[in-house]
């Protein structure tokens, strides 16, 4: 259960971004594909331990292209095999991701 | 403003969306190039070892430091809590720096690079991190290691790495531990491990090892000693 520190780090790559001067954060959306070794459900859990911000959380597809038949098939965690030839050397186009893809921010005078 | 973008952002009427696209481990991942930045600096090959508890992490190393005399070796211990497995490397008389993390069920970057305060890097040519017994965890955190090394102990099952995909995908060796109870394991089919390996798209060498009996021994310093000629290479060359 990482989840906690992944929480910690997203929070202040959040704050880093909306600045130290900024105004407070609204919402935060992540990008986390099914081989970031980050479980969703956990990590939305989590997050409202630390900030009252909404967590916005995007799934990000697992995707592989084979490098014998050159063919791109949507794949799952335990299986990477390319899904028209069958062939296990396949490189992975997307489904690692654990970003911070943007943060909204509330408005100032709403805080003034 | 943003420092991860360079936009400018002043929301003063009304709410404001900031695109960021930073990774969220981005902080540890600066520590982790600090860190492996130290090992290039004094030509040590940093191995970061990761199992599920009692996999044999330690026993193994427990029969690596005997059998290659020719290198100079230190071990990081990662672990809850006490001092046991630290205590156990020291004992064959190389140097060992405990890090007990409490409830923390991995390493991070930080913390190795607190326990290398402890390591004099420049006696040393290859340096262990035994990471927390931990399949999930540990496999999101770079903690400046060059190669990463997953062992799979035989009474652990041989669906381990479709189970555990983004661990084993990670590996760059893996070792299938306990090979001395193969015969009353015959549920266990080496064949198999390897086979959900590929279909993960791991093409990690595999090595079958018995810490106890010595087999497959000889082949895994082989691999150590290959990763350290190489690293010397790469020193070498930039």
């Amino acid at each position: 259960m990482h989840e906690l520190s992944v929480c910690r780090a997203l929070l202040r790559e959040a704050m880093r971004a909306a600045g130290a001067e900024g105004p407070p954060l609204r919402s935060v959306t992540v990008r986390i594909g099914p081989l970031s070794g980050v479980d969703a459900g956990l990590l939305a859990r989590a997050w409202p331990t630390l900030s009252a911000a909404d967590l916005l959380i995007e799934a990000a597809p697992l995707r592989v292209s084979c490098e014998a038949c050159g063919t791109e098939s949507a794949v799952t965690p335990q299986d990477l095999t390319c899904r028209a030839c069958g062939d296990w050397r396949t490189r992975l186009l997307g489904g690692d991701e654990l970003l911070l893809v943007r943060i909204g921010l509330e408005a100032e005078d709403a805080h003034v | 403003m943003c420092e991860s973008c360079g936009c400018s952002i002043t929301p003063r009427t009304g709410p404001a969306e900031v695109a960021v696209l930073t990774r969220l481990l981005a902080d540890n991942d600066v520590t982790a190039a600090h860190n492996r930045a130290h090992f290039d600096d004094w030509g040590v090959l940093a191995v970061n070892l990761m199992s599920a508890p009692g996999a044999g992490k330690t026993a193994l190393l427990e029969a690596t430091i005997p059998a290659l005399r020719d290198c100079r070796i230190g071990v990081i211990e990662g672990d809850l809590e006490t001092e046991n497995d630290a205590a156990r490397i020291r004992a064959h008389g190389v140097p060992a720096v405990q890090i007990t993390t409490g409830t923390a069920c991995h390493l991070d970057a930080a913390m190795v690079h607190e326990a290398l305060h402890e390591m004099d890097l420049r006696a040393l040519d290859l340096l262990f991190v035994e990471n927390v017994g931990n399949l999930v965890c540990p496999a999101a955190f770079d903690l400046g290691q060059h190669r990463n090394v997953v062992l799979l102990s035989m009474t652990e099952g041989d669906d381990k790495p479709a189970k555990y995909p983004v661990m084993f995908r990670a590996a760059d060796l893996v070792l299938i531990t306990k090979t001395d109870l193969a015969p009353m394991l015959d549920d266990f089919s080496v064949e198999r491990a390897s086979a959900a390996l590929r279909r993960i798209g791991s093409e990690a060498p595999v090595i079958n090892i018995s810490a106890r009996r010595g087999e497959g021994i000889e082949r895994w310093l082989a691999w150590l000693r290959a990763e350290r000629a190489a690293r010397h290479a790469a020193a070498a060359a930039g």
